[in-house]
């Protein structure tokens, strides 16, 4: 079996000028809906409590936000939470309450009105917590950026450390427009998929890169576009068995991993998808326009001309 | 072009296989309901004595153990049910009495001889086992306040005590101030004051009429009292948590100010808190009886108080005048138990002193017989007079007896608060993640469902694209999870639920390895080559790409596990752990599988990587 059975490079890089209008519309969108709607950050970065409870039989939603406007917590967020018996409850901060007395009046209360809840999960965080966590979130965001600008400048060299981060923020920026477009919850486990995506679909340019050097060294004479198309063609069929497999995984976690993996999941899922298109279609052509060329490929890196002698 | 494995490089790749298998096969064993009983006190023993009391214990209640096992610092008890492990409890809590911890556990059922060469199941994070994480902040001013509010009044006794001329003794945070009557005796208050404490520092104000010094306590010495500070909070919370007889608990330092408490299994999280969260401190202050003035306590009357005084009530709201200077504070106590007065028949609290506690309490008494003397207790910042007793003599030796209880069990509350509540600073927890047994069970099986199904997805793609060689990738990455699994049990590191859905990412992307390997084959075969030189070159020209691309993923996972905490930590870990075990398998163990299948082959005409489109033009 053999996925793509192209007799010619596909020409990729003549529609980059096609996919610069689509992406930069799909990025000023995604920009748009972050500014406008927000992330909605789950209680790990605002701070506040968010408690799962759940009961024998379908929960009355009503009755639970009744029972909390009892004991003065009127500004809870009352939601089922996957199935019927499940219940998520958020809520805010509060001034003369610590987050430790919350939950335990909260779980308290609905205990005394129906005995057969069970709190399943507590998730409590102090402001400053929330603040701390959201600090060493962009933190760890840029470590990243920065680490692998790096690396890539190292092992290739600063046009493609550029084209790479530009397509891994295009990508980024594109997740975080998802969430806040359909306002799904943005906690700290969908923090660490982004930072998994940031990884993993770097390593999509990292690929084609590397066929466009080795390309720039066997095919002398032909220009860089098609250098680059057929480095791109090359990698195709790579790169959709790899992407296959990892969103086969992934699908796998949306259908068993259960709602604390639901937004995970759904975040590398939009990682990967659009990690496939950004490396191609963002990455390269930010190359190509950057000048890349077999000179400064050549000069950058001494020691892949080491391997191409013993080859 | 050799595609010939050293033979020392099977059996390394075979020696990692079997170790592996090793370190994973506790996991597939499967856990106990278990009671393990430790003494409260460290240093206890724990010998065969205690084990035949407690067999003997449950033999009366007719509770059969399917294990007794006897360690350094502890005894387990395993049970059949879980049913049983509770009856067990009582029965053993019971039988020893309020010496010992006894709490509930799971024990692995891995026999002894994997046990005793360190292979242990993975270890399961809160989210996964059930429990109650906490993040407490400590308020180290406080400490600093405290401190300083002591050091003043110390500097005070001792200053009477020589007969030195002062007019006043002030503080400001933690800078103190001594306004002498003249530079002589500064002078001789100064070394005074060295005898205290040698570490510091002075300056000396004259302006106008004024003779101040002024005392700064060093930065070495802010460190040793707030670091002292830290740690007597750590023993104070262990001392908690062994009351609420967990087995495992986790109580470390985070940071400078901060304690993380991890209680495995706890389920009743208000009992946890009521305990944890205590933050009663003791303070013994003077009542100030002189210039008394009822209308101090009239509302809009603040201004009226002595500057050396405030206004404090007590439980019922009763106002009373107390100095602001500390006499004692809870850290001199080493002792407090209820007790019953034998005069009046009231319950009381009877307190120890340390030999600095007892000295100046002696000295005190001594000093203000006929005046009232102020206990209070603070808790979360709100002080509150318990009793404010009458001294009628000079009380020596160390031993107090607080009056004023209302009945014996508040006397036992009281003291308990005295003896475990003696925390240094104030604490409050700032964060708290709790996740009952149910849902810790549920998270384990969707995160193994995940990993699972996404695993047999993999493997029935790559088997069908590419053929023998995909064979070839389904076994690397089985060998991969093999590798892994073992790498976290044997590292025991913190397996949570992001952890499982790592485990189960790393598992797609290393794939990768093995598609870039296939895809580079393919392509030397479709250039013309021998299927030998194929292999050989496929393996060459994949390597760096696959070098680089696991780098990047490796960034990743190293900002994770720097910043992150918790959960995300765990995620970190191993993905970290996944790209390396991933690495290994991928270039040594797929290669030997290869080498194995075709290197020895004189001619091979084919290669089972399943069907190669050709450009013929190329």
């Amino acid at each position: 079996m053999e996925f793509f059975r192209v007799k010619k490079d596909i020409p990729f890089m003549k529609y980059s000028k096609i996919s610069a209008v689509v992406s930069t519309t799909v990025f000023i969108l995604a920009v748009f809906f972050i500014v406008i709607r927000g992330l909605n950050l789950g209680v790990d970065f605002t701070g506040g409590t968010m408690m799962e409870v759940s009961y024998p039989n379908a929960a009355n939603i009503d009755d639970i936000r009744q029972t909390l406007r009892d004991i003065d917590l009127e500004d809870a967020q009352v939601q089922n939470f996957g199935t019927e018996e499940d219940v998520l409850i958020r809520l805010p901060i509060r001034e003369g309450l610590s987050i430790a007395e919350i939950s335990e009046k909260v779980s308290a209360a609905l205990k005394l009105s129906n005995n057969l809840m069970e709190v399943k999960r507590v998730e409590s965080v102090g402001s400053q917590v929330g603040d701390e966590l959201y600090e060493k979130g962009a933190l760890a965001v840029l470590f990243v950026f920065i680490g692998i600008m790096l690396y890539l400048t190292m092992r290739f060299e600063w046009r493609f450390a550029i084209a790479a981060i530009v397509a891994n923020m295009h990508d980024v920026i594109i997740i975080l427009g998802f969430f806040a477009f359909f306002q799904w919850e943005f906690n700290l486990t969908v923090l660490a998929a982004v930072l998994a995506v940031l990884g993993y679909s770097v390593n999509e340019s990292v690929v084609v890169f590397d066929r466009v050097r080795e390309n720039f060294r066997k095919m002398r004479k032909t220009n860089v576009a098609e250098i680059i198309n057929n480095a791109i063609t090359r990698t195709m069929s790579r790169t959709i068995m790899t992407h296959l497999s990892t969103q086969t995984v992934v699908v796998s976690m949306l259908i068993f991993g259960g709602e604390i993996l639901h937004n995970f999941a759904l975040a590398l899922t939009i990682g990967i998808l659009f990690g496939i298109y950004s490396s191609i279609m963002v990455g390269c052509p930010i190359a190509m326009w950057l000048g890349t060329n077999q000179t400064n490929l050549a000069i950058s890196n001494p020691e892949s001309k080491k391997e191409n002698t013993e080859v | 072009m050799n595609n010939h494995s050293a033979r020392w490089k099977y059996l390394l790749i075979l020696a990692t296989i079997l170790l592996s298998m090793l370190f994973v096969m506790p996991n597939f064993y499967g856990e106990s309901p278990a009671i393990q009983i430790m003494p409260i006190k460290s240093g206890e023993k724990i010998d065969t004595s205690l084990l035949q009391s407690i067999e003997t214990a449950l033999v009366k209640s007719q509770l059969k153990n399917t294990g007794l096992i006897l360690e350094n610092f502890n005894i387990k008890v395993k049970f059949k049910t879980a049913e049983e492990q509770l009856k067990a409890k009582t029965v053993i809590q019971n039988s020893l009495g309020d010496k010992y911890v006894v709490a509930l556990n799971l024990i692995s059922n891995s026999p002894d001889w994997l046990s005793g060469m360190g292979a242990l199941p993975m270890y399961l994070g809160l989210d996964l086992r059930g429990g109650v994480h906490f993040l407490m902040q400590v308020d180290l001013s406080k400490a600093l306040e405290k401190t300083t509010a002591s050091y003043v009044s110390q500097f005070r006794t001792k200053l009477r005590t020589e007969k030195i001329g002062y007019y006043d003794v002030s503080k400001n945070n933690d800078i103190m101030q001594i306004k002498f009557k003249s530079k002589d005796e500064l002078k001789r208050g100064k070394n005074i004051i060295r005898d205290i404490n040698d570490n510091f520092d002075f300056q000396e104000i004259f302006i106008n009429d004024e003779i101040v010094l002024k005392v700064i306590i060093s930065e070495k010495t802010k460190k040793s009292i707030t670091e002292f500070a830290i740690k007597q909070n750590l023993e104070t919370l262990n001392n908690r948590v062994n009351e609420l007889g967990v087995a495992e608990p986790l109580i470390q330092q985070q940071g400078l100010d901060r304690i993380v408490i991890q209680l495995p299994g706890v389920q009743d999280t208000a009992k946890a808190k009521e305990i944890l969260g205590r933050t009663a401190t003791l303070e013994m202050r003077m009542v100030n009886e002189d210039n008394f003035n009822p209308d101090i306590f009239e509302d809009g009357n603040e201004d009226q108080v002595p500057v050396n005084s405030e206004i404090i009530k007590d439980r019922f709201g009763n106002g009373m005048l107390l100095k602001k200077a500390v006499i004692l504070t809870g850290e001199r106590i080493t002792n407090a138990g209820p007790g019953v007065d034998q005069q009046t028949g009231q319950s009381v609290v009877s307190i120890t002193l340390d030999a600095t506690g007892a000295s100046i309490f002696k000295q005190i008494t001594r000093e203000n017989v006929g005046k009232r003397m102020a206990l209070l207790l603070i808790e979360k910042n709100v002080a509150e007079i318990v009793t404010a007793p009458v001294i009628k003599s000079e009380i020596g030796g160390g031993r107090v007896q607080i009056t004023g209880m209302d009945n014996p069990q508040e006397a036992t509350d009281v003291a308990l608060l005295l003896r475990a509540g003696s925390l240094a600073a104030p604490m409050e927890i700032i964060e708290e993640r709790t996740v009952g047994p149910s849902m810790g069970k549920e998270n384990i099986s969707r995160g193994v469902q995940s990993t699972i199904w996404g695993f047999v997805a993999i493997i029935t793609m790559m088997a069908i694209y590419y053929m023998v060689f995909g064979v070839i990738s389904v076994i690397t990455l089985s060998v991969n999870l093999l590798f892994l699994v073992a790498l976290l049990s044997a590292l025991q590191a913190t397996l949570t639920l992001p952890g499982l859905a790592a485990i189960a990412l790393t598992l797609g992307m290393a794939i990768d390895s093995s598609v870039l390997i296939n895809e580079r084959i393919r392509d030397e075969i479709r250039n013309g080559n021998t299927p030998q030189a194929s292999i050989s070159m496929g393996y060459k020209m994949a390597w760096g790409t696959i070098l680089d691309s696991n780098i990047t993923t490796m960034i990743a996972g190293l900002a994770l596990f720097m910043f992150g905490s918790g959960p995300i930590k765990g995620f970190a870990v191993v993905l970290v752990l996944g790209i390396l075990t991933s690495m290994y398998s991928a270039i040594f163990v797929s290669r030997a599988i290869v080498n194995y299948i075709y290197g020895n082959k004189r001619q091979v005409s084919k290669l089972s990587i399943g069907e190669i489109f050709k450009v013929d033009n190329n």
